[in-house]
């Protein structure tokens, strides 16, 4: 592998400022990468649905032009990175994964996409996802499944398998992800990376194309704490062009992660998420998990259980809200003014165009949720399913509420389960939505969350991930408290999880 | 639709029926920017230039209101005495259609920002009082041309071309509950309504209250119940009604038509109606099933508006004179009979005659020009009176000319001639066409002379005392000097000449 | 609550615009009742006291200045336009009615 591959975001920053390579070398290092082990729809990791080399090089150059001149934008001006396709990226395809924006081309940015140009990270490309963010596996994808570095039968989580796949391939030193009810946070747990998803309002919404309004949320997707803490930074912030964003300073998520990585955790209350645990927990992810609690005992952190009886709830809620919200949203999606237009024989009229383009252009998972959420909004079934689900979701917020009276983070095990096989939970959509249990109840209360490798399970010897929660606007506590578990875990392993990953040299192709 | 539909006459419906009226009305706020994002909210426009990723539905795209649209808002809630709400949010009404980028309208539901309110209006000498259920803010729809079958009408077109500048324009829609027992003047009623509304938006300044380029459209509803069997009837809506004629002759109709439907034992269809301008007559539209399901839920986009009640006092404060009030005291002002303030009013001449009485007009003499003599020319040129071509400052100068006996109302009228044809100046008018009046004695006293001579029996009537005879002679005058002669200088001159 | 039957599944789709055939109505029809089935355990556990929640994290008056900024060119808004004609959107001729 190319040397600087193997490097954190941190330490490109580093050798960019020392003057050891440029980012021209870095970017050309990670392109080549991508070419020797991303591979198809058919083999390869496939985390990436579209490569901009040439884009991505030549904003390497302006970048290596401009520290020339002794001035850079920011820490990361020089890193590049890799964008999730559900981000409007001006110039680059913007598809979701879906057959029904095949070669849309947005003619602006979301405004983290902005902020990430500004700051001066060349792009690589967009990354794979379930179709619209739905699924938990990246299977969902019209363009073909990712799949995990780990092994390669093995789903790499989702939506956003193809983010975590790219950093746990070292294809990209840095990702941008998506997360509505764990599509960070699982990905990084079954790829053995790190998944941050912010508090509700604290990263801006505008120009992500919306699965569930008032659940998505953006956010890093790296192999360490430190490289989260560092983009999180840049993309963080208030929006006027997002009305629910928050209008508060970014806080010090970088200091904090350095103060974590001390291992000082003195004082620290901790709490064990009691509902979060039995039956389907796959033994390995539980005993990785206990470990990991027991570590941060052993770092001065004060454990205890708490119950969160209504988190029995946040599932049959999650998929009453999300449903709701995302067949509203995915309307617009019409065969009228772009993407896909599909014109049925005989006599087409507009509504007939819709229709035929609708059921053409959608997959499976996208008509399940689009159908589930028609139902749930249609007259008389409104107060019965979905204005029972916003109550459900305030009792969910009290649950934290009360939890967080008690304690400075919640902590359980970012998925029940590892990487599951290719194709075995496709047409059980029930058992798929089994993989976000632990991760749904941050998204419906808006509280941050993050996932840190905890290890690989004993039966399969594949990752487990740990997964810290804290309360709104108190991200930088999931940077203290994942940098630590991080450092004492580093320090046993000999270096991070993904060390212990299989090489992937003529893995593909 | 060959159908014959059977029509009632007005008489009969109103002996055998009540009717129970309910307006709509959309009003386009005239704010700098749209609803719910930067784009010009400005009338016309190269198609598709006014747009950008929120107002053209774009993936990823969010809205952000119009702090601007939500004041308007709030001073048209309180101008119709509507309470003001503490909290309130949008939502999303779903449905499919080309001309809506998202495929839901970003509306309000059962969270109006203004509601409970009430509108007094006067048909006839008698008041009316319209209350008012809600007045809540949404976005209007893209624009739509036909290509291809009839008269670009959407029925047998063979594709369509969508322009989205209009999409996302600020709309304040205020909806009425049933207006019950205006029996005879239902037609009158719905029409001074509609004028009462739209005078207000004027005197608040929110809109440019065009109804001929939509600004304001007006959905009429109107159902019948058996006369004094009290209830409601089912409801037609006859849709975008876009002027205060066009009111008044879409009630008369549907009342004519629902009577004609139920004296025959059938029942009318709760359906939308097209109404036809050239024939005043209404067609049938969309089929309204109760059944139609938007599917409302809150926009999770946007977070709740919360208007604090410090600024609702604050706007209450820059609410206007309410438009009947200030009628009363301008009618008081310019002692105009009720006959004539009715005239003026309904002639749009209020604004116009305050402005010219403002430049030293007397009040009788600018209502005479606007109510009489332009209000005519208006008529025949299809126009609005405000647009004849004549503005308050030249009526003002006119008359001004017209007082200092330069000349006559019937010479001014060929200056109102000149102005509107753009001749210039009323002076330069007066100079080109040669209107001023002879006054110098020179020309005059030849012309008595003549006249004199003409008629020698006129010329002894007078000498002998009867100066009555005298208005022959003046006449005679004034057709040699082709109405030019100052009337009064000459009869001063044939009595100096015969005393 | 109740289960979905085939025609309620095939009205559904259609209030969605999606044009379903047979074989998609035998497919998904099943597996929407399951979804309902597990989501339906949500029915009564909260009481009428217990106000919605739209929004995770509560703001109020979010206004924008009613201030113009620059948008898109017509050029840039026809970009992904399927079919253009004379600087609009070319649609299918709409069915139905003016809304
Ligand atoms: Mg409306
Ligand atoms: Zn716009």
């Amino acid at each position: 592998m190319n040397y600087w591959i193997t490097k954190t975001a941190a330490e490109l920053v580093d050798a960019l400022a020392a003057g050891e390579t440029t980012s021209v070398e870095l970017t050309q290092a990670h392109l080549d990468r991508i070419q020797a082990v991303d591979g198809d729809a058919t083999s390869g990791i496939h985390a990436f649905l579209h490569v901009d080399a040439e884009g991505a090089l030549a904003q390497a150059a302006e970048s290596d032009a401009r520290r020339a001149a002794g001035e850079t934008r920011h820490l990361l001006d020089g890193v590049p990175i890799a964008v999730k396709d559900v981000l409007a990226t001006q110039g680059l395809p913007t598809t979701c994964g879906s057959k029904i924006l095949e070669g849309w081309v947005p003619p602006y940015d979301a405004t983290v996409v902005r902020k990430v140009k500004a700051a001066g990270l060349p792009i690589l490309g967009k990354t794979n996802m379930d179709e619209f963010a739905m699924g938990s596996s990246t299977e969902h994808s019209a363009y073909g499944p990712t799949r995990n570095p780990w092994d390669q039968t093995r789903i790499p989580g989702g939506s956003g398998g193809g983010s975590a796949a790219a950093v746990a391939a070292f294809e990209a030193p840095l990702a941008l992800g998506t997360d509505t009810g764990g599509s960070i946070r699982q990905p990084g747990a079954v790829t053995g990376t790190v998944g941050v998803k912010p508090t509700y309002g604290a990263v801006s919404r505008y120009g992500l194309v919306a699965l569930a309004n008032s659940l998505d949320q953006v956010g890093p997707v790296t192999r360490t704490v430190l490289d989260s803490a560092l983009l999180h930074e840049l993309i963080g912030g208030h929006d006027p062009l997002d009305s629910t964003s928050v209008n508060q300073p970014v806080g010090a998520f970088v200091e904090a992660a350095r103060q974590g990585a001390a291992g000082d955790l003195a004082g620290l209350k901790v709490g064990v998420i009691k509902e979060l645990a039995g039956d389907g927990w796959q033994p390995g992810v539980m005993s990785r998990f206990a470990e990991t609690v027991e570590l941060l005992t052993e770092l001065g952190a004060e454990v205890t259980e708490i119950a969160c009886p209504s988190f029995v709830h946040a599932m049959a809620t999650y998929y009453l809200i999300l449903p709701a919200e995302c067949s509203s949203n995915l309307a617009k999606f019409d065969a009228m003014r772009y993407g896909l237009r599909v014109v049925p024989d005989g006599d087409p009229s507009a509504e007939t165009v819709m229709r035929a383009t609708r059921d053409a252009g959608f997959g499976d998972e996208v008509k399940r949720r689009i159908m589930i959420g028609t139902y749930a909004l249609s007259s008389g079934y409104y107060d019965a399913y979905y204005g029972q689900a916003q109550k459900v979701r305030t009792l969910i917020s009290r649950d934290f509420a009360a939890a967080f009276e008690q304690v400075d983070v919640l902590v359980s095990p970012t998925s029940p389960t590892t990487a599951f096989p290719l194709g075995d939970k496709l047409d059980d959509p029930l058992a798929m939505y089994l993989q976000d249990l632990a991760t749904i109840p941050a998204n419906l209360a808006g509280v941050p969350g993050i996932s840190v490798p905890a290890g690989l399970a004993d039966e399969d010897g594949l990752p487990v991930g740990f997964q810290v929660l804290a309360p709104a606007l108190a991200d930088d506590r999931l940077y203290r408290v994942g940098a630590a578990v991080e450092a004492a875990l580093s320090s046993r392993w000999g270096g991070i999880l993904l060390n212990q990953a299989p090489s992937l040299e003529g893995g593909s192709q | 639709m060959t159908t014959v539909t059977k029509l009632v006459d007005f008489d009969e419906v109103i002996e055998k029926f009540d009717p129970a009226l309910g307006l709509e009305i959309h009003v386009e706020l005239n704010t700098n920017t749209k609803m719910f994002c930067g784009c010009p909210a400005v009338f016309g426009g190269e198609p598709n230039t006014q747009v950008c990723p929120t107002c053209l539905g774009l993936p990823g795209a969010m809205p952000v209101v119009n702090g601007k649209a939500v004041e308007s808002a709030i001073r048209i809630g309180l101008a119709l005495n509507c309470e003001i709400a503490e909290w309130c949010r949008f939502a999303r009404k779903n449905y499919f259609y080309p001309d809506m980028p998202k495929n839901f309208q970003t509306s309000q539901y059962d969270e109006p920002i203004a509601f409970e309110g009430f509108l007094d209006v006067d048909v006839e000498g008698e008041t009316f009082r319209i209350e008012i259920e809600r007045a809540h803010m949404e976005e209007d729809t893209g624009k739509s041309l036909h290509v291809g079958g009839s008269d670009g009408r959407i029925h047998g077109a063979d594709y369509s071309l969508v322009d989205y500048n209009r999409a996302g324009i600020p709309l304040i829609e205020i909806v009425t509950k049933p207006i019950l027992n205006t029996g005879d003047k239902a037609p009158l009623v719905a029409k001074a309504y509609v004028s009462a509304i739209r005078d207000l938006i004027v005197a608040l300044g929110v809109s440019d209250a065009r109804m001929d380029q939509g600004s304001i459209r007006a959905d009429v509803n109107l159902s019948l119940a058996p006369k004094g069997a009290g209830g409601l009837g089912t409801r037609s809506e006859t849709k975008n009604v876009n002027s205060l004629r066009s009111v008044e002759r879409a009630v008369r109709y549907e009342m004519a038509r629902h009577a004609g439907i139920l004296l025959d034992g059938g029942s009318v269809l709760q359906e939308t109606r097209h109404f036809h301008e050239n024939d005043g007559s209404t067609s049938s539209g969309r089929e309204k099933s109760d059944a139609e399901d938007y599917r409302y839920f809150p926009e999770p986009d946007l977070v709740p508006v919360a208007p604090s009640r410090e600024w609702v006092e604050e706007l209450r404060l820059t609410l206007p004179e309410n438009p009947a009030e200030r009628r009363v005291r301008l009618q008081g002002d310019w002692g105009f009979t009720d006959l004539e303030m009715r005239d003026a009013v309904a002639a749009g001449a209020i604004e116009l005659i305050e402005e010219t009485v403002a430049q030293g007009t007397a009040p009788q003499s600018a209502r005479k020009w606007w109510v009489a003599d332009l209000l005519r020319r208006a008529n025949d040129a299809g126009v609005e009176l405000a647009a004849v071509g004549v503005t308050p400052t030249q009526v003002a100068a006119v008359q001004a000319l017209v007082d200092a006996r330069t000349i006559n109302d019937k010479l001014a009228r060929q200056v109102f001639d000149g102005l509107i044809a753009g001749e210039g100046t009323p002076a330069e008018i007066i100079e080109k066409r040669g209107l001023a009046m002879v006054s110098d004695d020179g020309p005059l006293l030849a012309a008595i002379d003549e006249a004199l001579a003409a008629q020698p029996a006129i010329a002894e009537k007078i000498r002998g005392g009867n100066l009555a005879a005298a208005g022959a002679i003046i006449g005679a005058v004034m057709k040699a000097t082709r109405g030019q002669a100052d009337a009064g200088r000459v009869r001063e001159l044939i009595l100096e000449k015969l005393a | 609550m109740s289960q979905l039957s085939r025609d309620e599944v095939a009205h559904l789709a259609d209030l969605a615009r999606i044009d379903l055939d047979a074989a998609e109505l035998d497919h998904l029809a099943p597996q929407l009742n399951v979804i309902l089935e597990a989501v339906a355990s949500i029915s009564g556990v909260a009481g009428d006291d217990v106000p919605p929640t739209s929004h995770p994290i509560p703001l109020t008056n979010v206004f924008r200045e009613d201030v113009v900024v620059p948008g898109l060119t017509a050029e840039q808004a026809l970009s992904g336009a399927p079919e253009a004609e004379e600087q609009r959107f070319r649609v299918p001729r709409i069915l139905g009615d003016e809304q």
